[in-house]
């Protein structure tokens, strides 16, 4: 019961995630985005608040979490646990090279009316037939896809893992997403659907937001070839975000798609 | 053939001649903690880019474990880390070793030689990051120019987890 509660609240969430406005962050922190050793892991939490990175309202539900390993191949999360306001799992970093873990959402949105009254409908594709009542008017069914990540490289940074899968917001590196440092610019290059993603807003936020009296975000827009540079004030994990929406739903009779991309990355010190 | 054969020692014999020293000191202070570990310390050469012109020396537990012998905490030298240290297959020899104690350590460097090879004529960094458990971390570095037309001594300091570094060069 809860976690049938906990899957449709998440994929409540995730569905109003792009319209920023909302505010709460989806996010995965990783206790550690470089090692090494031979048996290396890593934990990750994962979960939903407004402040980074303080689990204080939802976790993220663990059957949506994927982790690509460096041949490309999907790995399972190991010790997951599910709490009242985080999730935890483990990543044992089996191969050289960077793993991917990200958490995708998506679905789809209805909004219609029936006898005059106003309805709202969550759910994906196989259910939209039957859960719009035949006598329903003014059917708005959207769509949404959301992708939440975050890197850890075991030894050397490598790139397969970080292979765009041509579907959403993306992000791949120009600088490796497990090399930033503090006062060095960093390079990435936002897609949509596998192509540039031009113009459009990424905003950076450091942690710890609890204890500082402003979100003191880093806004840049990407250039024509989807790419945009970022300089880090200071050590620390950050989260970046980019959102957009268009008429390219792959799912009928849905028309607008709605996207966002987030990853936390982090900074280490000179 | 024979040729070839007959030139290899007339080279060899002409090496040492040419050959130039680098000597390095890294002083690794006394800290007066109540937790003490030797520190994780690497030394390596810069050219003006950052990139690693010669991985001279890493130390690091050498305590076999599951984990692997020490290599888990190689990540926290950030720096050396990134700069190629997660390149490299440890141990190496001549360049990895166990930590070392407080006190001056003297290495040796020659021309040529592994681990410093033939070093082009340039300008470089000697840089030294020393990483503590339950301590801190620093980076020292030193700038010279390669090769000395003089003998030449080169020195910095560092404030925490580094006493003075050293840099003898003779031409």
């Amino acid at each position: 019961m809860l976690k049938q509660t906990l899957k449709w609240s998440a994929l409540a969430l995730a569905l109003s995630l792009p319209l920023a406005a909302q505010a709460h962050k989806m996010w995965l922190v990783p206790s550690a985005t470089n090692v090494s050793g031979a048996d290396p892991w890593v934990t990750v939490d994962a979960a939903v608040s407004n402040d980074l990175f303080y689990p204080d309202h939802m976790p993220v539900a663990l059957d949506r979490v994927t982790v690509i390993a460096p041949d490309g191949q999907a790995v399972q999360p190991e010790h997951g646990v599910t709490g009242q306001y985080r999730s935890v799992f483990d990543v044992h970093l089996t191969q050289p090279g960077t793993y991917k873990v990200a958490v995708i959402n998506g679905g789809l949105f209805a909004n219609y009316e029936l006898n005059g009254e106003k309805k709202r409908w969550r759910g994906d594709a196989t259910e939209l037939a039957k859960a719009i009542p035949a006598g329903a008017k003014n059917v708005d069914v959207s769509e949404s896809i959301n992708r939440v990540e975050t890197f850890v490289t075991n030894g050397k940074p490598s790139d397969m893992a970080l292979k765009p899968t041509g579907r959403g917001l993306e992000l791949v590196p120009v600088t490796s997403f497990t090399d930033l440092a503090a006062d060095e610019p960093a390079t990435f290059q936002l897609l949509l659907d596998g192509k540039p993603a031009a113009g459009l807003k990424v905003v950076a936020i450091a942690g710890e937001t609890r204890y500082r009296n402003a979100q003191d975000e880093l806004d840049v827009t990407t250039g024509k070839d989807g790419k945009f540079s970022l300089k880090w004030p200071h050590a620390g994990m950050y989260w970046i975000s980019a959102s957009t929406q268009d008429d390219k739903a792959s799912v009928k009779p849905a028309k607008q798609r709605r996207l966002s991309y987030a990853a936390t990355l982090e900074v280490l010190p000179q | 053939m024979r040729r070839l054969m007959l030139s290899m020692p007339a080279l060899l014999l002409a090496a040492p001649a040419m050959a130039a020293d680098l000597n390095v000191t890294v002083q690794i202070p006394q800290l007066d903690v109540a937790e003490y570990h030797r520190p994780y310390t690497a030394v390596w050469i810069e050219r003006e880019d950052h990139s690693v012109a010669a991985q001279l020396a890493v130390w690091y537990a050498q305590k076999e474990s599951k984990e692997g012998a020490g290599t888990k905490w190689l990540p926290e030298l950030r720096q050396w880390w990134r700069r190629g240290g997660r390149e490299l297959q440890l141990p190496i020899d001549g360049v990895s070793g166990a930590t070392r104690p407080a006190g001056d350590q003297r290495l040796s460097f020659h021309d040529g030689k592994a681990p410093l090879g033939p070093l082009p004529a340039g300008k470089y960094e000697l840089v030294v990051e020393a990483a503590r458990e339950v301590g801190g971390r620093e980076v020292v570095r030193v700038p010279f120019t390669w090769p000395a037309s003089a003998p030449q001594q080169l020195a910095a300091k560092g404030s925490s987890e580094l006493g003075a570094v050293k840099l003898d060069l003779a031409p």
